[in-house]
């Protein structure tokens, strides 16, 4: 069973076309990179599916759930950690943890059970008690992506989760995904070619709305007859493809 | 569950804060102080103490609508609202995660000021437990504001509207600093068509034992703080439809 299908996925926004009838499918399990030069849609793509915007006509089932007639059963399997790092500023790690714990309902017991597993798989053992204001902007993400966590989702979207990061930092976070892969669903948007190509299953490249390819890169690859994923992005994106 | 997790979230953010502390619950105190200062040296019937204290828990309150709105503006500024958007918290947990927290600490700014003022030679009566009770609703009043203002303006607007203009407007037109009938005419008027002097005078009316007094205004006080109320939530809906 598909994670995610969309099925003529559209939104409008007064003149402008921001996702045009997008159809694609997300299998469980898989990483999918979401990719696109500024505009493309992704964001637009990913605020739908998590239903923080309605679409103006099509739809996409969630585990089969529908995002137009079920969003709450929607928000129920889905976390997103979103492109700015949202977190409580004036809470600690752990305070921050809690939240999203009680949030999703979790009792005090399964609460500590949780930070204590996502401290350990997030290595923030060291910074637990520190304020989340007080930060780097690598362990911000490393916490925002906790907070995705926390409430077990089976499908987390991380919208551009490595940018502005330095490249220690980037390092640690693809290692963090690498080691989510296979028990969550994951949708990645990213601007980073090699960081869509090191980490998905699948990608599929969008512009000005509109699905152009989605496969693995080596397929991506081959079809753009481009030797760097890089070079085949542009080809399809200037539409070269050859 | 999850609408306490949120207000406790809120509640942690506003206490953490050492200006809120001081805007919050000091400066009130330093008034009643400072007044009852100047009231000792140049008596004015509108600064003794049975006037002053009820005046001034009400006037504390515009900086309970500035916390409602601050915190409400900053999350809709950050990325943190837009998280809790897509998880199951409804929009009713969104408000009253908002509204329940501040509400002890409106009651903890009035219980400061009936204290100080019992110091200054308010004599101890049951009637400042109704005047504690009675500044609930005149709380929710100025908390709806805030939530109301928070969802419209960001927070850097939300700092001069809340901070400088509803703090000035709710001290003109609340009695609290001047006898209304001394100016009396349209500026009168106004200020009884609002709910500010109508939250002065009810509270002036519990604490003195008038307890016919305290309803006209206590209709007042209510029918604002729920036109409000609804306003807000009708504005935080719209905006988190938006998204």
């Amino acid at each position: 069973m598909d994670a995610i299908r969309t099925e003529n996925l559209t939104k409008v926004y007064k003149d402008t076309v921001a996702v045009d009838s997008l159809n694609l499918s997300v299998r469980r399990g898989e990483l999918f990179s979401l990719l696109g030069v500024n505009g493309a849609g992704k964001t637009t793509t990913i605020k739908m599916l998590s239903c923080l915007t309605r679409p103006t006509s099509g739809d996409a089932f969630l585990h089969g759930k529908s995002i137009c007639k079920d969003a709450a059963a929607v928000k129920s399997i889905i976390a997103v950690s979103p492109q700015e790092t949202a977190v409580a500023l004036g809470l600690s790690v752990e305070e921050n943890l809690r939240l999203m714990g009680g949030v999703y309902g979790f009792t005090k017991e399964k609460q500590a059970e949780k930070i204590a597993e996502l401290t350990e798989l997030l290595g923030l053992e060291t910074v637990i008690k520190k304020k989340a204001g007080k930060l780097s902007g690598g362990w911000q993400r490393r916490l925002s992506i906790a907070m995705a966590l926390i409430g077990e989702p089976e499908i987390l979207f991380l919208d551009e989760p490595t940018l502005g990061l330095d490249v220690l930092a980037r390092s640690d976070l693809w290692d963090l995904i690498r080691s989510l892969k296979g028990t969550v669903t994951i949708i990645l948007t990213t601007h980073y070619m090699e960081e869509a190509e090191a980490l998905s299953d699948r990608i599929a490249i969008m512009k000005d709305g509109r699905l152009l390819i989605c496969d693995t890169a080596d397929k991506i690859k081959e079809t753009a007859g481009a030797d760097t994923f890089e070079q085949a992005f542009i080809h399809i994106v200037k539409g070269v493809a050859k | 569950m999850r609408t306490l997790t949120f207000a406790n979230r809120n509640a942690k953010e506003i206490l953490r804060d050492p200006l809120n502390l001081f805007f919050g619950l000091g400066f009130p105190l330093v008034l009643i102080l400072l007044l009852s200062a100047i009231q000792a040296n140049i008596p004015v019937a509108l600064f003794e103490i049975q006037h002053l204290t009820p005046g001034v828990t009400v006037f504390g309150l515009a900086f309970m609508t500035l916390f409602s709105a601050t915190i409400i503006a900053k999350d809709r500024g950050s990325s943190l609202l837009q998280r809790l958007y897509t998880t199951p918290m409804t929009p009713m947990d969104f408000i009253l995660g908002y509204t329940l927290p501040i509400l002890p600490i409106s009651v903890a700014q009035c219980l400061i000021c009936y204290v100080a003022a019992v110091f200054l030679g308010l004599p101890v009566t049951v009637h400042i437990l109704s005047a504690v009770v009675c500044i609930l609703p005149v709380s929710l009043l100025y908390i709806s504001l805030g939530l109301l203002c928070g969802s419209v303006f960001t927070d850097k607007q939300v700092g001069g509207i809340c901070g400088a203009l509803l703090t000035n407007l709710s001290a003109w037109l609340s009695g609290v600093w001047f006898d209304l009938n001394l100016v009396g005419g349209t500026f009168k008027r106004i200020a009884y068509a609002l709910p500010f002097v109508h939250a002065v005078d009810m509270e002036r009316a519990a604490l003195a034992g008038d307890f016919g007094g305290i309803f006209p205004h206590l209709w007042w006080v209510l029918g604002y703080a729920a036109v409000l109320l609804g306003l807000a939530v009708l504005c935080f809906l719209r905006q988190m439809k938006k998204q």
